[in-house]
């Protein structure tokens, strides 16, 4: 195997460029017609609540699902039928910690180099074990490491066969925040040596540090571009609440028609609207005293937010269905 | 709330919250209610430690009616099976003894009605395969009450005096194989296949269920490696485990039981790891099936108990009625017992035990199969 697979693809091609990607378990459509483009050096962002299909489309792309429907390519290859070249020059990172707690660090990344026949595979596990700060741990059994470090070890194993695309589904899930920041310093270092990158994540300043993102939900995929561009199409207008007791009055405020949503954030609340006129003149009683209001910019998570409440979840659709 | 005492609402909580989820599981709860089931099926109908219709092999050099009133009672008796097309020759007769497709072989000298009517005490030879002691025991005895009332009617008027003991006809049983009838000899090599079964398909159904609760198994999936490599990767390391457990079992049927080995103990070490290839091969379609450690517990002990009470290991395999009997030709164990003790303890070479060779190469090939194809579903 080895290197036999590459396949000459234009610097210009986009890394993953599938149409109608769709999947089904039983009768539940859990992925429907995404489309998706990823251009070379991208970090792409993909959001969305938990259930939404991220997984499974994340699955499909490195050919552990096979689609019900659509078609495209990952790295040039047929997304339905070459999912065995896909699986060489995908680095694929799963959920939970998924290497052997009874190996040590070494031995995993050892059988990882040998599963893909790595060339001067140990030569390359020491330089990976080197990169990853890992060298000292290398003979410690990989179950006794701590969050962090799995999550290192994890895309240290992910990265030995010199992948050119990168899944990575919630990687930083459960890790504290230093551990996160080296974590994503080195995903854009490997991004700007031309790696591709998909990630999956929950937090909104992960979903920041991507140059692009889309956002799942149930399965639909409800928008994507640039943080900027998101948040200017969602055409949301928030605005700061502070003052004693502004908690008291978030129900009596989402109840106003032009309010779309009132969040908590610290000891304030940010009110939202997609109407700006009728968002002021709805919450016009309320701009009193002993409340301070003030315009903000919508933030990603105001957006999401948003999203997620315009789309009915599958339960309640499929309630709606029996009906 | 009493937070010291034992109270009935805390106990009924737990109590409640085992049985929502023990519904849930319907694997363990299908064991809890299958494996009784099948222990009152197999206990109940299908063994038997009284086995007749033994297949038995009637070798007559004398054709007079007292030959025929005999093997007429035996086989009014039911122990013995007569209607098998037997042998011709002794040498055919001897060789059908040692492939196991007889028990026993029943010799009728030359002038035996004359000499019986003369008084003299004829002798029956009854050579017995005795590999299993269990198996013939009853059948020996039976013959011999057969024989006090075969010729109850022949023997009338001037012969009556026939009929008082000692018998008008003299039988020597001779036991092949193992002729002191040692129970030990017959288990001892039995112990290789139930051991190698338990251990094996235990050992593999964990391993592939394992990657699967650890996470692991995707990691694996989305790797290049190939369903086949995985499956047979799995199995190898464990024909290693499996070759020190025969090693160890036969060092101690040799020195502290004194099990004779009259065969080719390399032969037997050529033929063991395709039985434990098959074993294995089910552990691991086992952990295909199973969706947690504990359900692949309770698969392997789901195999295991027929295998060790149809094969013929703990009960005499002809003991049990056809039905069960078929059941028990599907195991493979069923078929590595006739190897093991062929080998062991009659001599057999490869000829005779070939047909039980083909019977596991069958068994691996289908079970290989089914195993793969689970594989490949795994996530799809």
């Amino acid at each position: 195997m080895g290197l036999a697979g590459v396949r000459a693809v234009s610097a210009l091609a986009p890394v993953i460029d599938v149409q109608g990607v769709t999947k089904r378990f039983d009768d539940r459509t859990v992925v429907d017609r995404v489309d998706l483009r990823v251009e070379r050096g991208e970090i792409y962002g993909f959001l969305g609540p938990n259930g939404s299909g991220k997984t499974t489309f994340i699955r499909m792309l490195c050919g552990l699902l096979t689609p019900d429907a659509g078609s495209g390519t990952c790295l040039g290859f047929d997304l339905l039928r070459e999912q065995r070249e896909i699986r060489l020059h995908v680095g694929y990172m799963t959920q939970r910690f998924s290497l052997y707690d009874d190996l040590t660090v070494r031995e995993n990344l050892d059988f990882v180099g040998r599963l893909y026949d790595v060339p001067r595979r140990n030569e390359m596990v020491d330089e990976e074990l080197v990169e990853l700060g890992l060298t000292t741990r290398q003979h410690q059994l990989a179950g006794t490491l701590s969050g962090g470090w799995k999550q290192r070890l994890a895309l240290s194993a992910c990265l030995l066969h010199r992948p050119r695309l990168l899944l990575l589904d919630e990687p930083t899930a459960g890790v504290d925040p230093q551990a996160r920041r080296d974590f994503w310093e080195k995903i854009h270092d490997l991004a700007t040596k031309g790696l591709t990158v998909l990630i999956s994540t929950h937090y909104m300043d992960e979903a920041e540090r991507c140059h692009r993102l889309a956002y799942l939900a149930y399965g639909h995929l409800l928008t994507h571009g640039t943080a900027d561009d998101i948040i200017r199409e969602s055409r949301l207008c928030t605005w700061q609440v502070d003052g004693p007791g502004v908690a008291q009055i978030a129900g009596d405020l989402r109840r106003l028609p032009a309010v779309t949503q009132v969040a908590a954030f610290g000891t304030g609340l940010h009110v939202s609207g997609t109407d700006a006129a009728a968002l002021e003149r709805d919450t016009a009683p309320f701009h009193r005293a002993p409340w301070r209001w003030s315009r903000t910019d919508s933030g990603l998570e105001d957006v999401f937010i948003h999203l997620m409440q315009s789309v009915p979840d599958n339960a309640t659709r499929e309630k709606k269905k029996e009906t | 709330m009493s937070l010291h005492r034992f109270t009935w609402h805390r106990f009924a909580a737990v109590v409640r919250k085992e049985f929502i989820q023990m519904r849930r599981d319907r694997m363990t709860f299908g064991m809890m209610v299958g494996i009784p089931f099948l222990q009152l099926i197999l206990f109940g109908f299908a063994i038997n430690t009284d086995p007749h219709t033994l297949p038995t092999v009637v070798v007559a050099n004398d054709t007079s009616p007292m030959a025929r009133s005999l093997v007429g009672a035996m086989r009014a008796s039911e122990y013995f099976d007569l209607t098998r097309p037997g042998p011709q020759t002794d040498a055919e007769a001897r060789q059908a003894l040692k492939r196991g497709r007889v028990q026993f072989i029943l010799t009728i000298p030359e002038h035996f009605g004359r000499d019986l009517v003369q008084g003299i005490r004829p002798a029956l030879l009854l050579e017995a395969d005795a590999s299993d002691p269990m198996a013939i025991g009853n059948a020996v005895s039976a013959l011999r009450g057969i024989m006090d009332q075969a010729w109850e009617r022949d023997l009338q008027g001037p012969l009556d005096y026939l009929r008082r003991p000692p018998p008008p006809a003299d039988l020597r049983v001779h036991r092949v194989f193992n002729p002191e009838g040692e129970t030990v000899f017959n288990v001892v090599p039995g112990l290789i296949g139930v051991i190698l079964t338990m251990t094996l398909i235990l050992i593999t159904a964990l391993a592939i269920t394992r990657e699967k609760e650890r996470g692991t198994m995707e990691h694996l999936l989305a790797s290049p490696v190939r369903p086949l490599e995985v499956m047979t990767g799995k199995i190898v390391p464990y024909i290693v485990v499996g070759y020190i457990q025969i090693v160890i079992v036969l060092l101690a049927a040799r020195f502290i039981f004194q099990v004779p080995m009259v065969g080719s103990i390399p032969l037997l070490l050529i033929l063991a790891p395709l039985f434990m290839a098959c074993n294995l091969a089910v552990g691991i379609t086992f952990s295909t099936i199973a969706r947690n450690q504990l359900q692949a517990v309770q698969m392997s002990f789901f195999f295991f108990l027929p295998s060790i009470l149809l094969s013929g290991f703990m009960f005499p395999y002809r003991g049990m009625p056809e039905w069960a009997q078929a059941v028990g030709a599907l195991l493979p164990l069923t078929h590595f017992l006739p190897i093991v003790r062929g080998i062991l303890l009659k001599g057999n070479g490869l000829p005779e035990v070939l047909p039980h060779v083909w019977a596991l190469l069958v068994f691996l090939a289908v079970i290989l199969s089914i195993g793969l194809k689970r594989y490949r579903q795994t996530l799809d």
